[in-house]
């Protein structure tokens, strides 16, 4: 089976944020860039269901500048086949991206494009379910195990209050939840081999696409402070505490 | 003048009333609110929402007995487009999450997530990087989809209960089926619905942790409990547990940190809580940061001890 699978630049979710002093986004010089992790999980599934399913391909697609290639070479390291970074430079809102990912798919044709959940930076969780829609495609969002089986995907998702179990016709739409799979590290041999991969270039102008921004993003704050709290000596501090001060119990 | 349609969640016949702080965000915007519920056999619910709506639009059909995301998105997107609603909205559940950016695509409007702020009919607010920097933005498309964060809006007042009609609808040719849903089933309040939460973190050591220690505190309190992420990875817990950036997001009175660091994945989703309580046996875990009330010492000693003070102090 044909597998893409997109990956995004993001800020390390271990370093901390902090915004640029003129407030126009969040620091990032200096600061250590990687796979949004929820694409890399999406990555691993990739690989592992190429496995499974008897080999194939998996094909790694990141928006953005040249910076972008080493998040894709990252998944190549992994074990992804071949590279395409669709060069952009600038502000680019989800619909832009669906856009953009619709064109690539259309090109590539894969069986199952799995992507993050969501990316740790913006936090919108759009993505996948937009550019199923563009597609006519079906979905899973959230997903926690996925088998592809007679021409489809059944997939156990994560929902409010439990678990749900959802079927797609292929081709469709997978989003990784953290608790899919737990990724592999990449090996040296990986990282060798990664660097002499395919890496194919597009821009959305190749693509067609004329990117218009709908979603401006008019400013950004940190957010409220929470006043210091105090240590308790005991239980009979914080029981008290509870009870006369804070009056929650 | 805005024209809103808000899309009501429920699960097994009942509203889930994170769909209220939808309503209330939309009232912010001011204008005309619609309300809309699909499903199957869901007047009650359309009843349970009268008060809030000028019109309630019911939208039953034997292909939305299940919500999927296509079929769901094509009515709401379908109804939205006849009423010619300026403002979509839904609360960010992850029922919401799921379906609300594909009646986005079908409008071509342009969406918000997660909103925690409504500054003008076309300006929200929302939370990225886990928490840590709120975005204002602005949709510059004629229709707008929005997502509301549940813990920043708190339900609106009832009014007089709006009209209920049915409306036609069809969910269309979908390339989804529902298989099933196995419910974490349990007698304790939901975490959204819940006014005191107690959350377990690494230190519990093991499931034996979170029901020797931490469920009897719970039960005592009339608690929900919640935890961190690396307690759902471990098994420990359901994963319908995890409160953080990528789980659920709460804002109860009264919240129990217990043996939990506080990675700021996970304050992302509880920092909102009214009054925050860290036990921990190290000093120098960041949840103190956070916690209106930290006491350091064996969550394993302490706990017990607090169950039987509660009980006491609360006769």
């Amino acid at each position: 089976m044909k597998f893409l699978v997109t990956v995004k630049r993001v800020t390390d979710f271990e370093a901390k944020v902090k915004l640029k002093a003129d407030k126009s986004g969040v620091e990032t010089s200096g600061v250590n860039m990687i796979v949004n992790p929820f694409d890399e999980i999406a990555v691993e599934e990739a690989l592992r269901q190429k496995d499974k399913t008897g080999g194939g391909e998996v094909v790694v697609v990141a928006i953005g500048t040249a910076d972008s290639t080493a998040q894709i070479r990252s998944a190549l390291a992994m074990g992804a086949d071949r590279g395409i970074l669709v060069k952009h430079d600038g502000a680019l809102d989800s619909n832009g991206v669906a856009r953009l990912l619709q064109k690539v798919v259309e090109k590539e044709k894969p069986d199952v494009v799995f992507m993050g959940k969501q990316a740790i930076d913006d936090d919108s969780a759009q993505e996948g379910q937009l550019l199923a829609e563009v597609l006519g495609w079906g979905q899973a969002t959230f997903a926690n195990s996925v088998t592809l089986e007679g021409g489809k995907a059944t997939v156990i998702r994560e929902a409010d209050g439990g678990l749900e179990t959802v079927a797609c016709e292929l081709p469709c739409i997978i989003t990784a939840d953290l608790r899919l799979n737990e990724p592999r590290y990449a090996s040296l041999p990986g990282i060798m081999k990664a660097k002499k991969k395919p890496l194919d270039e597009l821009t959305p102008d190749a693509l067609g696409v004329k990117l218009e921004s709908r979603v401006v993003v008019k400013g950004f704050e940190e957010p409220a402070q929470k006043k210091a709290g105090q240590k308790v000596a005991d239980v009979a501090a914080l029981v008290d505490k509870l009870k006369n001060e804070a009056k929650a119990i | 003048m805005a024209t809103h349609l808000i899309v009501v969640e429920h699960q097994s016949g009942k509203l889930n009333k994170a769909t209220l702080s939808a309503f209330a965000a939309a009232a912010k915007v001011g204008g005309d609110m619609h309300a809309l519920v699909l499903g199957q056999g869901v007047g009650d619910i359309a009843k349970a929402v009268a008060p809030y709506a000028k019109k309630v639009h019911v939208g039953e059909h034997a292909g939305l007995k299940d919500r999927l995301a296509q079929p769901y998105a094509k009515c709401i997107a379908d109804v939205a487009g006849s009423l010619g609603a300026t403002h979509v909205w839904a609360a960010a559940s992850s029922a919401g999450k799921d379906v609300l950016p594909r009646v986005a695509a079908r409008l071509d409007a342009a969406m918000a997530s997660d909103i925690c702020a409504v500054i003008d009919e076309k300006t929200f607010k929302r939370p990225m990087w886990a928490g840590n920097v709120i975005g204002t933005v602005e949709l510059a498309t004629a229709k707008k989809v929005i997502t509301v964060r549940p813990t920043e809006f708190s339900a609106p007042a009832a009014g007089a209960p709006g009209e209920i009609g049915a409306v036609s609808v069809d969910p269309g040719a979908s390339k989804m089926s529902f298989v099933k849903f196995d419910a974490v089933v349990s007698d304790r309040p939901a975490l959204a619905d819940a006014r005191v939460i107690v959350a377990a973190g690494r230190g519990v050591k093991g499931p034996e942790g979170i029901k020797g220690v931490l469920e009897p505190l719970a039960d005592a309190l009339g608690a929900a409990i919640g935890a961190s992420r690396a307690v759902c990875d471990a098994g420990w817990a359901p994963n319908d547990w995890q409160i953080g950036q990528t789980g659920k997001v709460v804002a109860p009175e009264l919240y129990f940190a217990v043996g939990l660091s506080g990675a700021i994945q996970h304050v992302a989703g509880m920092k909102g809580s009214k009054c925050i309580v860290a036990i921990n046996k190290d000093p120098e875990a960041p949840i103190f940061q956070v916690a209106d009330y930290g006491l350091v010492g064996d969550l394993f000693k302490v706990v017990p001890e607090l169950t039987e003070a509660i009980k006491k102090a609360k006769g």
